[in-house]
């Protein structure tokens, strides 16, 4: 085809789509939304399943965040030692990390139940879920990063 | 079910609020590091702590605190991305950046939750 010829045709929309940011490209944003409404409805589904009493810690909560980290730390490690962060790896990225992972894990639940536990003079049970999640949270995420990191390199990518 | 529905698609646009926060918040200020997703639990924090506080004085309450704040809240904070940011820094040997992120993420946004309650309940 001579290139006098390219002008007849119609505009690439991955074309224009290559220099826009990703948080402003409709088909990243989709992959988020259905990600982020799976993780919503795991979550909303397991706090129904295990309700915690008035004062009682939500330990449905707290294993939703700790379980999320360790799910990240897996995901994003293997993802990163996959390859660089395009194609399937990115949508992999955005559906399951950014979508589920956050969606599935909640910080707005931990710090608003965490105040009802100090209205409910239970600052004891506050305490131990609140730094508790954080503290196991963090450890969860580093086993998960650290297992991703010793699979064998031929299966690297596919465990997430 | 229809209120299931209705709280997912809620979770799915908390979600993609926070992406394009995120997103915008290291474009045009910070763009390294896990503050914009600390700045993303605060705001969720304060705004469910407001709605669990309405949902404790009105019946209206609860269902816009179930839509509101189980879905869009819980799906617009996170605490994943904190943990993962925090054992980034711990493994880049920043040790004082990581204990600062942890805790002042879990400070801010459980005095965030309390102001939040006490400004509507």
């Amino acid at each position: 085809m001579r290139s006098r010829d390219f002008s007849k045709l119609p505009l690439d929309p991955d074309v224009d789509v290559v220099s826009r940011p990703l948080h402003l490209r409709w088909r990243a944003v989709a992959v988020v939304f259905v990600g982020g409404f799976f993780g919503t409805a795991a979550r909303d589904l397991l706090q129904k399943a295990y309700p915690h009493h008035d004062g009682g810690i939500p330990w449905a909560t707290f294993a939703i965040n700790v379980g999320g980290g360790f799910i990240l730390g897996l995901l994003l490690e293997s993802l990163l030692r996959a390859g660089p962060d395009d194609g399937w790896r990115r949508r992999l990225r955005l559906l399951a990390g950014t979508g589920f992972c956050g969606a599935f894990t909640t910080y707005s639940s931990l710090a608003s139940d965490t105040n009802t536990l100090l209205l409910a003079s239970r600052p004891g049970n506050a305490i131990v879920y609140s730094v508790g999640s954080v503290a196991v949270g963090i450890v969860s995420t580093w086993c998960g990063i650290r297992i991703a990191a010793l699979l064998p390199a031929a299966s690297r990518g596919e465990v997430a | 079910m229809g209120l299931l529905f209705v709280t997912f698609i809620a979770g799915a646009l908390g979600s993609v609020s926070r992406f394009v926060v995120d997103a915008e918040i290291r474009r045009r200020w910070l763009r390294s590091g896990p503050w914009p997703t600390v700045v993303i639990n605060v705001t969720g924090s304060l705004a469910l702590g407001a709605l669990a506080g309405w949902a404790h004085i009105s019946h209206a309450g609860a269902t816009v605190d179930t839509i509101l704040g189980t879905g869009f809240c819980g799906g617009y904070t996170t605490f994943s991305t904190v943990s993962f940011e925090t054992v980034r820094q711990l493994q880049e040997r920043r040790y004082s950046a990581a204990g600062m992120t942890a805790v002042a993420c879990l400070a801010l946004s459980v005095c965030a939750a309390v102001v939040g309650w006490h400004l509507v309940a």
